[in-house]
């Protein structure tokens, strides 16, 4: 029985790892928003969206195209997929609420405790076979289609009635019946479980034979053998219900037959729970999902289906992409951007402070990780090459241990990636290597972006270096992108980012007379 | 020539010649520390009594020093060991098994251990033909194993043995637990109810989780009044195999034959003394089998050493000294004399040992050696003062003495060391001459250790030797003990220098 919504022909596992620079990615593209605008205030879901959405980088072409799929079901069907998800849910709560005693390993425990948990489980497997009867035909991706295959064939109505006859005869109403050979010192060993055979004696024989036990415990009374007489030649004898000693072992010969069925329903129950472990985990990223789709629409704000590239040089094109976890933060619609990128290698970002910048930085990193794990992106349109990392560069607080100033920080940030990076990293620096005078930075910005340049890898880079941003821009590269974030005459930002070549000045004029109000008769601070 | 014992090859004399009387030598030549060692973890054999029991002749002794040739095969040795370990088990299994309550476990166990001491007696018998031997008792002993497992008792009762046990390992049954109550019935075959369960709840359990199952370990040696109960009835629906069982236990009471156990007991003996002078061949000292003089009281040795201060020192890592002797023509009489500490008494211990061992026809220290059989072994070593003796040492000493050469021949040899001491120089000069007159007249072999040195020069059977110092350092012994005239220097002086004990030293030390 088996999941299989997040891979083709595997489990997703919680506990799988995730890539190196979680902790940076988090940070630096605000994804704690991202989760938990999918998980609400469950726990649960909040870690089931962190694993999915930073494993993601993982997934390979089909795997996205097939969680996509699912996801448009699940868009098409929500409160079905709400249900299967309380269902697993209810399966996992009750296991948890029930009270298991002192523990107790003996078989004849363990076999007890299994079938109170089996009828439970029962009766929850019964309704996802009856949910999946009454919906399966309205799905279609084959992720669901071959999840329902496989519920309505492992759970038909006969497998349930097999199993409930086990069930009545694991309770063993006829008695316990194992066959055994002689082994050492004459005791039984290798004992083999039997079905005792019902109607071997009559209902009336069997009365008369426990009522006359309960009166005499001795083996065989010649005065009743004719009323005792069996098919079979036995030889019968009780334990004195005073007898602790002989209660014990006879206890412990019983626990010795059984052993083997107590643990394969212990097994049973723990892969039961285990299916619906996974159930709840996997669905979970889908709820995720419709609750982010819900809160983003309820903003008005544009979500689609990305392609994604699996081969060949980078690709990003978008239309109308903005950063979600800000319209999540900010509660409102914010100004999509527009990028065609072909065959790009570097994209430097240039222009004015405020001008949408980090933004469209943060946006180009969470759309590329939310698309690799299978989710639709903040985007009217959006297609881009798959990478297998996404590593950023951002601006850090002094470091608080004061072991290192800001910029050998940076540096020693910057070391980290490299001995981290692929074959196809895509990598975002956001103001990187301001923390010195420009020229260095400029130059330092330069070498490292130089060699980078070299392999297979694209780079998004935010920065005022001046120097820097123009160097690369004289070298007249095809392989290279210059967008500027924009600003109107009245100093407005629009929040906008077009073509253009690096300027001088990033307008923080603008910003300071924000600030400082000019007063008509104090004097300029230029 | 019936087998009878590995030890004694006389067949016709069944030997209660084992005495549990130590001999009066063994304590003087720290041979009873020898046996101790030998013995430990071997008390349930009784082996000391072998050890006080010296052989009569060459032939016995011949006898013995074949098997041990025999023996230095470890692969021989090794069957032999797991032999006895094997015994051993059938021993505490028959103690084991008289102990238990219930009939038919009891008789099981009877029946198992039978089978067992069965199988290891043909395991036995099949090892010893699958190694070279070529010492009579062995060969002897072979013979008589084949012999044995061919007669028709044992091949009966072997046969009878494997058959019940085959009968009843087949016996299947089944048992019907409702409530308090017990059925055992005649097994029919029913379908595997576990196998189906899994089988059923088989979609539910493809990964691999945790096994419940409880592991179920086997106490044959203990049954409970349940199951107790449950081998009733098992008798009750089979009892022609269990009247077999009862019947076989009754007629098999005594199994184990009895030259067998003699053997199980016996070869001991000469395994534990392998083992131990092993020991000390991995320590690079060398044993050999000593050729025995008849009719000549030419002795030698070479590379000897004290055997039990060997063992010592090798367990401490140590350097043992070596030492040769010789006595040819009419030499008899061995004078040991030279400084205190020299491993004069030591020489002397050695040369009891090398004698004594080679009586019981074990191999002894040293490359080669050619000993003589005495019909005593005499010795006389100083012995602590007994306060309930009236007689004060000296006459104490005399009356011992007196003792010993009364009952000296001169088949005897005798060892004295350091005799009459409890007088002055005078005295002891004229006792031990005296002595030494009558040991000359005796003609028997004897070391003397005494610092006495007038001693060796009383007589041509008399041999001088000297234990010596490094000539440079005074105060350092060699323990080589050679042959040399006495040259009267005891060196105690040196020692005493050593200990800033002479009159000089001690007048600077006390300031007088």
């Amino acid at each position: 029985m088996n999941v299989f919504l997040l891979y083709k022909d595997r489990d997703f596992h919680l506990n799988q790892q995730l890539p190196w620079n979680e902790q940076a990615l988090i940070r630096d593209l605000e994804l704690d928003t991202l989760f938990s605008a999918m998980a609400g205030s469950d726990k649960f879901l909040h870690e089931v969206a962190e694993h999915t959405v930073l494993s993601g980088i993982n997934c390979d072409m089909e795997t996205i195209m097939y969680r996509q799929e699912i996801l448009r079901d699940c868009i098409n069907n929500q409160s079905v997929v709400k249900d299967l998800f309380s269902l697993a849910n209810d399966a996992i709560e009750n296991e948890k609420a029930r009270p298991w005693g002192l523990f107790n390993k003996w078989p004849s425990s363990i076999l007890r405790r299994s079938l109170h948990a089996m009828r439970m489980y029962i009766i929850i497997l019964k309704s996802l076979r009856n949910l999946a009867e009454e919906n399966h035909t309205k799905f279609r991706s084959e992720g669901f289609n071959r999840f329902f295959e496989r519920i309505l064939s492992d759970l038909s109505d006969d497998y349930f009635d097999e199993i409930q006859g086990h069930l009545e005869s694991l309770k063993f109403p006829d008695g316990i019946l194992v066959s055994t050979r002689l082994g050492n010192g004459n005791k039984g060993s290798d004992y083999l479980l039997h079905k005792p055979v019902p109607g071997e004696r009559g209902k009336f024989r069997k009365l008369m034979e426990d009522f006359i036990y309960r009166q005499n415990q001795e083996e065989r009374l010649l005065w009743m053998a004719w009323l005792l007489k069996t098919d079979r030649e036995s030889y019968t004898f009780s334990i004195s219900p005073r007898d602790e000693g002989g209660i014990r072992a006879l206890g412990k010969l019983k626990d010795e037959g059984i052993n083997s069925v107590a643990s394969t329903l212990a097994q049973s129950n723990d892969n039961i729970l285990g299916f619906f472990y996974m159930l709840k985990t996997e669905i979970g990223f889908y709820i995720g999902a419709l609750n982010l789709h819900k809160k983003l629409s309820a903003l008005n704000e544009p979500v689609s289906f990305p392609v994604p590239v699996a081969d060949g040089p980078f690709i990003h094109t978008a239309k109308g992409l903005y950063d979600a976890c800000l319209a999540l933060t900010m509660g409102k619609q914010l100004v999509g951007n527009d990028l065609g990128a072909r065959h790009k290698k570097l994209v430097i970002i240039t222009g004015a402070n405020q001008g949408g910048k980090s933004t469209f930085l943060r946006s180009i990193g969470l759309s590329q990780l939310m698309m690799q794990s299978g989710l639709f992106v903040p985007a009217v349109s959006f297609t881009a090459s798959l990478a297998d990392s996404v590593l950023t560069h951002f601006k850090r607080e002094e470091d608080t241990s004061m072991t290192s100033g800001k910029f050998d920080e940076e540096l020693d940030r910057m070391n980290t990636i490299i001995n981290n990076i692929t074959h196809r990293s895509i990598i975002l620096f956001n103001e990187s290597f301001s923390a010195t005078n420009e020229r260095e930075g400029s130059e330092i910005a330069g070498q490292i972006v130089s060699a980078l340049l070299e392999k297979n890898i694209m780079i998004f880079f935010v920065t005022h270096l001046y120097e820097f941003a123009h160097s690369f821009f004289s070298r007249n590269s095809e392989d290279y992108l210059f967008l500027r974030a924009g600003r109107e005459a009245d100093t407005t930002r629009t929040f906008r980012l077009t073509e253009g070549e690096p300027q001088q000045t990033s307008y923080g004029e603008d910003i300071f007379y924000s600030i400082f109000k000019p007063d008509k008769e104090s004097e300029t601070l230029n | 020539m019936a087998f009878n014992s590995i030890l004694y090859n006389n067949p016709e004399i069944t030997y209660s010649g084992e005495s549990s009387t130590i001999p009066s030598c063994f304590h003087d030549l720290n041979l009873d520390l020898m046996a101790d060692t030998l013995t430990a973890g071997r008390e349930e054999y009784n082996l000391k009594p072998i050890y006080y029991d010296r052989l009569r002749s060459s032939d016995e002794i011949y006898y013995r020093q074949d098997v041990f040739k025999d023996l230095e095969n470890p692969d021989l040795t090794t069957k032999l060991k797991l032999f006895g370990k094997k015994m051993q088990t059938i021993r505490s299994q028959e103690v084991a098994a008289g102990k238990l309550f219930y009939k038919y476990h009891r008789e099981r166990w009877i029946l198992e251990t039978i089978n067992y001491y069965c199988n290891s007696v043909e395991d036995l018998c099949n090892d010893l033909l699958s190694v070279d031997i070529k010492s009579e008792g062995l060969q002897s002993f072979s013979a008589y194993l084949k012999e044995y497992l061919n007669s028709d008792q044992f091949k009966y009762m072997s046969g009878r043995a494997k058959k019940i046990l085959t009968d009843l390992s087949a016996i299947q049954y089944s048992i019907l637990y409702r409530n308090l109550r017990v059925q055992v019935m005649e097994y029919s075959p029913a379908t595997d109810y576990a196998e189906e369960i899994k089988r059923s709840f088989s979609r539910f359990t493809e990964s691999q989780v945790k096994d419940y199952r409880i592991e179920y370990k086997s106490y044959p040696l203990e049954m409970n009044d349940v199951e107790a109960k449950i081998l009733d009835g098992v008798v009750f629906l089979y009892p022609d195999v269990f009247a077999d069982l009862e019947d076989f236990c009754n007629k098999h009471r005594e199994y184990p034959d009895r030259i067998i156990c003699t053997f199980d007991r016996e070869i001991q003996f000469y395994i534990s003394y392998l083992d131990f002078i092993n020991n000390l061949r991995d320590a690079g000292l060398n044993f050999c089998y000593p050729v025995i003089a008849s009719g000549s009281k030419e002795i030698n040795s070479f590379d000897a050493f004290d055997i039990v201060l060997a063992n010592k020192l090798c367990t401490e890592k140590l350097p043992v000294v070596l030492n040769d002797f010789y006595l040819g023509g009419k030499e008899r009489v061995i004078i040991v004399s030279g400084p205190n500490q020299g491993g004069k008494t030591t020489f002397a211990r050695m040369f009891g040992q090398l004698h004594y061992l080679s009586g019981l026809g074990c191999p002894v220290p040293g490359t080669r050696a050619q000993l003589f059989l005495p019909d005593n072994l005499l010795t006389h070593f100083e012995k602590e003062e007994d306060i309930k003796n009236l007689r004060g040492k000296l006459k104490e000493d005399l009356v011992r003495m007196n003792d010993i050469i009364q009952n000296a021949t001169e088949s005897s040899i005798l060892i004295l060391n350091e005799i009459f001491n409890s007088t002055t120089l005078q005295d002891q000069v004229f006792l031990s001459k005296r002595i030494m007159q009558k040991i000359i007249e005796l003609d028997l072999v004897c070391v003397c250790v005494t610092f006495i040195d007038e001693l060796a020069d009383m007589d041509r059977k008399i041999v001088s030797m000297v234990s010596t110092i490094v000539p440079d350092n005074p105060a350092i012994r060699t323990y080589k003990v050679l042959c040399r005239p006495a040259d009267g220097l005891a060196y105690a002086i040196s020692i005493a220098e050593k200990y800033n004990l002479t009159y000089k030293s001690l007048k600077d030390r006390l300031k007088i």
